[in-house]
C-alpha cells in the first residue's frame, strides 16, 4: 500500500527482533475535504460561456451627406415588423399604402420568414453552402472562407433586409430575427426606428384596408 | 479444543486513490472556473444560433431585466473605481474612500448617482435587497446611463459593450439603450444570448 511507510528498527542493538513499524496515513479526512471543495467549485461556476451576436448600427451622426447614405434599390429591400404578440408581417420593396394586402403577415417559424428569406437569397445561400462543403473537405482554409463569405453576403444582388420593431415587440423577436439573417445569410441589414408610416401600415392591415377605405372616401 | 483461529483483517481501506482522483477533479475545476457573477436580477436570454463567445476580459456588460431596470457591471476592479470618480465629479457627488472600496467590491451596479452614497453605506445583504429596485436612469431627462457608458469608456479604450436583455424585455426599452449607445457613437456592440441548436434547412 502506498499509503505505508515501513520503517525498519535500529540494527545497532543485537538484542530484539527487528522491529518493523508500519506508519499509515488515513486519506479518509482528505477525501473528505477534497470531495467538499469539489462540489463547491462545481456549484460556482459557469462552465459554458454565454454566446454573444455582434451587431453594427449605422451612427446616427446628422453630419453625414447624402451621397455617403447608402440608397437601397426597392426591389432589393425587404421590411420586417415586428408587431406585438409575436406577429410578424413584412412587405418587398415600397409598399402601396392604399391595398392593405401589400403587407403580409409571417412567422418566425423555420417556414415562415427562414423560408422567405432563403428564397430571396438563393444565390447567395447556394454559394455559401458549396463553400461550406469544401471547407468541410479541407480544399480551403478557414481564414479563405470567411473572406469568400463576407464577399458573397456583400455581393450586389442579395436582399437588403429593414427590421423595424415595434415598441409592443419583445427583445426575443428582435434576436429571432436576426438570427434569421445569419441563418439565412444575409450580409446586409439595418435596424431602424419603426415610422408612422409603418404603423398606419399595420394597423390598415388589422382592420383590413379600413385606414385606406376612409382616405379614399374623403 | 482445535479451533480454526479467524484471522482478524482490518477494514482498512486505502483511500491515496481515491485521494489522486479528487486532487486531479480539483485542480480541473479550480483552473478552469469563471466564477458565476452575482447579478440582482434574473435574466432569462434568447436563444441564437451565433456562435461566438464572449471575450472574458474588458466587457462592460449591460443587464437589462423585463421591466426595464437597467444595471452595469464592468469587469475590471480599477476600472471600476475610475468610473465611479468620473461620474461622481460630473454630477457634483465626492465619495469616501471606504465607500469607493465598497463600489469595487460589488458586481454590478445600477442606483441613481444621487442616491449611490446612501446605498454604499449601506452593508452588503442589505444593498442587494435595495439594488433589485433600483436601476440606472436612462431617459431623456435625466440619462445618468450615458454618463456611465462615456466614462467607463473613457477609463478603458478597449472596452467591449455586451447588452444582456430578457426575452421578455418591451423593445422599447432596449430602444432607448440603444439610442443612447448610437448617441454616444458607440456602433458596435454584442448582444448576450444563448445557444439553440438548430438545423440549418
Amino acid at each position: 500500500m502506498s499509503a505505508e511507510v515501513q520503517e525498519s528498527g535500529n540494527k545497532k542493538g543485537g538484542k530484539g527482533k527487528q522491529k518493523k513499524m508500519t506508519v499509515r496515513v488515513d486519506f479518509t479526512p482528505m477525501v473528505d475535504m477534497n470531495m467538499l471543495l469539489i462540489t463547491f467549485f462545481m456549484l460556482c461556476t459557469s462552465l459554458s460561456k454565454p454566446q454573444t451576436m455582434e451587431i453594427s448600427m449605422p451612427s446616427n451622426d446628422k453630419d453625414i451627406t447624402e451621397e455617403q447614405q447608402t440608397k437601397v434599390k426597392a426591389s432589393q429591400a425587404i421590411t420586417l415588423l415586428l408587431g406585438s404578440e409575436d406577429k410578424l408581417y413584412y412587405y418587398e420593396g415600397e409598399p402601396d399604402y392604399k391595398d392593405y394586402s401589400s403587407l403580409k403577415q409571417t412567422t418566425y417559424k423555420p417556414d415562415g420568414l427562414r423560408a422567405l428569406l432563403l428564397k430571396r437569397n438563393r444565390e447567395a445561400v447556394l454559394k455559401v453552402n458549396d463553400l461550406k462543403q469544401q471547407k468541410l473537405n479541407l480544399k480551403i482554409s478557414a481564414d479563405e472562407y470567411n473572406k469568400q463569405v463576407a464577399e458573397i453576403k456583400n455581393g450586389k444582388d442579395t436582399p437588403v433586409v429593414i427590421i423595424k420593431a415595434t415598441d409592443e415587440s419583445t427583445y426575443k423577436n428582435l434576436i429571432d430575427a436576426l438570427d434569421e439573417m445569419q441563418i439565412c445569410n444575409i450580409g446586409k441589414y439595418v435596424i431602424v426606428d419603426i415610422v408612422d408610416a409603418d404603423k398606419f401600415l399595420l394597423k390598415n392591415f388589422e382592420t383590413q384596408g379600413g385606414l385606406s377605405k376612409d382616405i379614399a372616401e374623403q | 479444543m482445535g479451533r480454526a483461529k479467524i484471522k482478524k483483517k482490518s477494514t482498512f481501506i486505502d483511500m491515496t486513490a481515491m485521494s489522486d482522483v479528487t486532487v486531479l477533479l480539483l485542480t480541473f475545476f479550480m483552473l478552469t472556473s469563471t466564477f458565476v457573477k452575482k447579478e440582482p436580477v434574473e435574466v432569462t436570454t434568447p436563444a441564437s444560433v451565433s456562435e461566438i463567445k464572449i471575450p472574458e476580459t474588458n466587457i462592460l456588460q449591460i443587464l437589462i431585466d423585463p421591466s426595464g431596470k437597467v444595471f452595469m457591471s464592468l469587469d475590471k476592479q480599477s476600472d471600476l473605481r475610475a468610473t465611479l470618480e468620473g461620474v461622481g465629479k460630473e454630477y457634483g457627488v465626492t465619495f469616501t474612500p471606504e465607500q469607493i472600496k465598497k463600489f469595487m467590491l460589488s458586481a454590478t451596479f445600477g442606483v441613481p448617482i444621487k442616491s449611490m452614497k446612501t446605498y454604499l453605506d449601506l452593508p452588503t445583504d442589505k444593498q442587494d435587497a435595495v439594488l433589485k429596485n433600483e436601476g440606472i436612469p436612462c431617459d431623456s431627462v435625466d440619462n445618468q446611463f450615458k454618463a456611465w457608458v462615456r466614462n467607463a469608456r473613457a477609463v478603458n479604450a478597449d472596452l467591449r459593450i455586451a447588452i444582456k436583455a430578457d426575452q421578455s424585455t418591451p423593445y422599447s426599452i432596449i430602444k432607448i439603450v440603444m439610442a443612447s449607445l448610437q448617441d454616444l457613437r458607440e456602433n458596435r456592440y454584442n448582444l448576450i444570448t444563448s445557444l439553440r441548436t438548430t438545423s440549418e434547412n
